[in-house]
């Protein structure tokens, strides 16, 4: 896979997904906001969270039925380590009030401030954190 | 009809997610490192934004959208140790496991474990705010 045509391309689609969401439902397509909505008792007017989240599963498993190789973990990252990851990102992305898409993809495109900088900061941490991965991890990572 | 939407937009995204090779969590760390610097998240960046900036300002020449009556789209400008506080710890998170929501719910599907790992925690998290909140003492 190209590191320049496959990501352009990837991210145009992603680019025209969130473009349908605003188009029909008036919605910024934040993943972790629809999904932290969605944990409690369904309700009917929030039905399009859970059809939004199906989609998603059922986008990534016809790619994994077709390209099973896009799928391929080769982080070396350790499941307590995963597992710590999870809590941080579900944690604090509630906190700043979204995640790459909401404020990365969403946020950016209509020149949010708010989300130009929680953006950065995203990087900024990660970047720390694989620092720090690299250390403890002796060089693997 | 809205659900039916998001359906589609949740699949479009899952596709987009997996060409853009975003669903590999090793690309994700590796963006983040300049010592072995995979640029593929800066082209994802690009092609999503690229898109969405510009179709943004047209579809907002609509007084409403298709399918509801009002947008439901965030207006705030404020900056606030929250919102600071919190990306650094999203940052942090995404950089240790090399999964953000999108990508780990995308991968659910592909039997990985650490992303069945990665999205239970995801959910552990949330609930973990949602319960802590009142204490963090933190502006809305």
């Amino acid at each position: 896979m190209s590191s320049v045509f496959h990501p352009l391309l990837g991210g145009a689609l992603i680019g025209v997904a969130v473009t349908l969401m605003l188009l029909f439902n008036g919605r910024v397509t934040g993943i972790s906001g629809i999904l932290a909505s969605s944990l409690g008792r369904p309700r009917p007017s929030e039905w399009w969270r859970w059809s939004f989240l199906l989609g998603l599963l059922a986008g990534g498993a016809v790619m994994f039925s077709l390209r099973p190789e896009l799928f391929a973990n080769q982080s070396g990252r350790a499941p307590a380590l995963v597992l710590i990851a999870g809590l941080l990102v579900g944690y604090g992305t509630n906190m700043a009030g979204g995640c790459t898409s909401g404020h990365g993809v969403c946020g950016i495109s209509r020149l949010s401030v708010r989300s130009i900088i929680a953006t950065l900061i995203f990087m900024a941490g990660g970047f720390a954190a694989v620092q720090v991965a690299r250390y403890l991890l002796g060089g693997a990572a | 009809m809205r659900s039916l939407v998001a359906f589609g937009v949740g699949v479009l995204f899952a596709i987009g997610l997996a060409v853009a090779g975003m669903t590999q969590p090793q690309k994700i760390i590796s963006f983040l490192d300049p010592w072995s610097w995979d640029p593929s998240l800066l082209f994802v960046m690009l092609g999503a934004v690229a898109v969405h900036a510009a179709a943004y300002p047209l579809v907002r020449r609509r007084t409403s959208p298709l399918l509801d009556t009002v947008w439901h789209v965030p207006t705030r400008r404020d900056l606030t140790t929250r919102l600071a506080l919190g990306a650094a710890i999203f940052g942090i998170g995404w950089g240790l496991g090399g999964f953000c929501p999108g990508p780990g719910l995308a991968s659910l599907a592909s039997g990985d474990s650490n992303a069945l790992i990665f999205v239970g925690a995801l959910i552990a998290g949330m609930l973990l705010f949602r319960k802590t909140e009142p204490y963090l003492g933190l502006r809305e």
